[in-house]
C-alpha cells in the first residue's frame, strides 16, 4: 500500500512572530489517503490556510512531524510534487492564458522542467478555454482566471494538489459549476486534493472526507467520511437528504466549538 | 452644459484649436497691448530666428541632446541596478538608503558648481548633473516597483521551485517595468533641465550656453527660440519613452 498523502503527528502549524512564534493549530494528528479528495472547513483565522502552507513547504512548522507522501514537504515541492491554486488567481497579467499556464515549464529545476510535457493546449481544453488562449488575463472573467489557475496547477502533474479557497471571490453560479468541473478534472487525474473553504456546502458537496477546524486553538472538530454516501466515485446531489442531513453535522459542529 | 463623451474628431481637433488661438493672441493681441519685443517677441519673430539661424540653433541643440542623454541613461541605469541590489540585500538597503536619501535633499543647483569644479568644463560635468537629477526619482520607483509582487504571487514562484534569477527575471521585473517607465517618463524632461542648468554654470555651446548669451546681448527673439527647442528636445524624449513603454508594457 502506497504511503499516506499526508501524515502528521502532534504538528503545530503558525508563523514566525516579531517576538515569539504565534501557534494557530497546535497538535494536529491527521492522516490522508492518496488519492482522496479532503474538504478543510473552517472559520476565517482557524490556520486552515497556514496548514495547507506547511504542506507546501511555504512555511515551516513549528513543531511535530509531517510527511506528504512519504517525503519531507521540501523534497515534495522540490520535486514539483505539489500544485496549489491560491484565492487570488495569482496569474500574470502581462502574460496570455496560454503562458501563464506554461509557466511551471519555465522555471525551476530544468532536468524537473524537461520531465513535463508541455500539455498546454490540453489543459487548456480540459478546462474549456482553448479559444482563449491567447487572451491577457484582464481580458477574462472571474471564473476563467481560476479555470486558468488550476490548469496550471495541473500542468506538472502533481501528485498533491492544494487549494485555498479557490472559488471564494466567485458568484455562486459560477462556484458551482467549477466544483462540478473540480469533480471530473480529480476523477481523470486521481491526484489527492486538499481543498480548503469556508462554505459548509462547497466542502460537503466536493470531499470525500471533511474535517472540520475550530480557531483559538485551531483544532479539529469532526471529521467525516462522507464516501459510505457518495460512493467511490465521490458523486453527490446537492438536495440530497443525506447530504443535507451532512451538512447539518457540519454546522453544529462550527457552533458547538465556538 | 454638455457633460457628454467628446467625439474623437473634437478630440484631435479641440487641443489644436487651443493652442491655435493662444499663438494668436499671442502675435497679435500681445503687441497691441503694448508688450514690447524685448520682453515677448512674436511667434513669427522666434521663426523668423529657426529660419534665418537654423545652423546656429542646430549646432547648439547638439551638445545639450548629447549631454541631457547620456546623464538619461547614465543616472537611469545606475538608479536601476542600485535598486536590484537593494531589493536583494536588506542589509545594504538598511545600510546606504539613508545616505542617499540625505545626498537627494541637496539642490541640484546647489551641487552643480561642485561637479563643475571635479569634472571641468567639457560635457561630462554636464552629463553628471543630467544624471544625478534622473536618479532618485527612478530609485524610489524602482524599489517600489521590484517589490510590489504580491505574497502569493511570490508563493507561487517559490511552489514551483523558482530560482532568485528566475523570480527577478519573470516575477520581479515585469512587475515593476509600469513604475520605471512612470519615473522614466519625469525623467526625460529633468534630464534637458539637467544639461541645460550645467551649461548655465561654465559652458560656451549648447543651448543653456545660447539662453545666456541671449539673455544678456537682449537678442530675446533668439533667447525664446532657444527655450522652444529645449521644450521639443524634452518632447522627443518623452514620445520616445512613450513609444518604447506601448512596445514592452502590455498589460494595463
Amino acid at each position: 500500500m502506497a504511503a499516506p498523502a499526508i501524515e502528521t503527528s502532534g504538528l503545530d502549524v503558525g508563523y514566525p512572530g516579531r517576538r515569539s512564534p504565534v501557534t494557530v493549530i497546535s497538535g494536529l494528528d491527521l492522516t490522508v489517503e492518496a488519492g482522496t479528495f479532503l474538504s478543510i472547513l473552517g472559520p476565517s483565522g482557524c490556520g486552515k490556510s497556514t496548514f495547507l502552507r506547511v504542506v507546501a513547504d511555504l512555511l515551516a512548522p513549528l513543531a511535530g512531524t509531517i510527511r506528504v507522501m512519504g517525503e519531507t514537504p521540501s523534497a515534495v515541492r522540490s520535486g514539483r510534487g505539489v500544485g496549489f491554486v491560491f484565492q487570488d488567481s495569482t496569474l500574470l497579467p502581462w502574460r496570455t492564458a496560454r503562458e501563464n499556464v506554461r509557466l511551471p515549464i519555465q522555471v525551476g529545476r530544468r532536468s524537473l522542467s524537461r520531465m513535463i510535457d508541455d500539455r498546454a493546449d490540453e489543459l487548456l481544453e480540459l478546462v474549456g478555454l482553448s479559444e482563449l488562449s491567447e487572451r491577457l488575463p484582464h481580458q477574462l472573467s472571474g471564473g476563467q482566471r481560476q479555470r486558468l489557475a488550476i490548469a496550471r496547477a495541473l500542468l506538472g502533474e502533481p501528485r498533491l494538489l492544494l487549494m485555498d479557497e479557490p472559488f471564494g471571490a466567485l458568484d455562486e453560479i459560477t462556484r458551482d459549476r467549477l466544483n462540478d468541473e473540480l469533480l471530473n478534472l480529480w476523477r481523470r487525474t486521481g491526484t489527492t486534493v486538499l481543498f480548503v473553504t469556508h462554505s459548509i456546502a462547497e466542502a460537503v458537496y466536493l470531499g470525500q472526507r471533511v474535517i472540520v477546524l475550530a480557531a483559538h486553538p485551531g483544532r479539529i472538530v469532526a471529521d467525516h467520511d462522507l464516501r459510505p454516501l457518495k460512493g467511490p466515485d465521490n458523486r453527490c446531489s446537492r438536495e440530497d437528504p443525506a447530504i443535507v442531513a451532512a451538512m447539518a453535522r457540519m454546522r453544529s459542529a462550527l457552533g458547538a466549538a465556538s | 452644459m454638455n457633460q457628454g463623451a467628446l467625439s474623437p474628431f473634437a478630440q484631435t481637433v479641440l487641443p489644436i484649436l487651443g493652442a491655435g488661438s493662444l499663438i494668436l493672441a499671442w502675435q497679435f493681441l500681445l503687441p497691441l497691448a503694448g508688450v514690447p519685443a524685448y520682453i515677448v517677441p512674436t511667434p513669427t519673430a522666434i521663426a523668423g530666428v529657426f529660419a534665418r539661424n537654423g545652423s546656429l540653433l542646430l549646432s547648439n541643440l547638439w551638445p545639450t541632446a548629447i549631454e541631457a542623454l547620456s546623464g538619461f541613461v547614465l543616472g537611469n541605469l545606475a538608479a536601476v541596478l542600485l535598486a536590484i541590489v537593494f531589493v536583494h540585500s536588506r542589509t545594504l538597503q538598511a545600510a546606504y538608503f539613508p545616505v542617499v536619501l540625505f545626498f537627494n535633499t541637496i539642490p541640484v543647483l546647489a551641487l552643480a558648481p561642485v561637479v563643475i569644479l571635479i569634472f571641468g568644463l567639457g560635457m561630462l560635468p554636464k552629463i553628471v548633473i543630467a544624471a544625478v537629477i534622473c536618479f532618485f526619482p527612478t530609485l524610489i520607483n524602482m524599489i517600489r516597483g521590484l517589490e510590489s509582487a504580491s505574497a502569493s504571487e511570490h508563493e507561487l514562484f517559490r511552489v514551483l521551485s523558482a530560482t532568485r534569477w528566475e523570480v527577478f527575471w519573470r516575477l520581479r521585473l515585469p512587475r515593476a517595468l509600469p513604475m520605471l517607465f512612470a519615473s522614466l517618463r519625469i525623467a526625460s524632461a529633468t534630464a534637458v533641465i539637467g544639461a541645460i542648468v550645467g551649461e548655465w554654470i561654465g559652458s560656451d555651446k549648447g543651448l543653456g550656453a545660447l539662453i545666456i548669451q541671449a539673455t544678456f546681448n537682449y537678442q530675446s527673439d533668439r533667447l525664446y527660440a532657444a527655450i522652444v527647442l529645449s521644450s521639443l528636445l524634452s518632447i522627443g524624449f518623452f514620445m520616445t519613452v512613450v513609444v518604447t513603454e506601448r512596445w514592452s508594457v502590455r498589460y494595463r
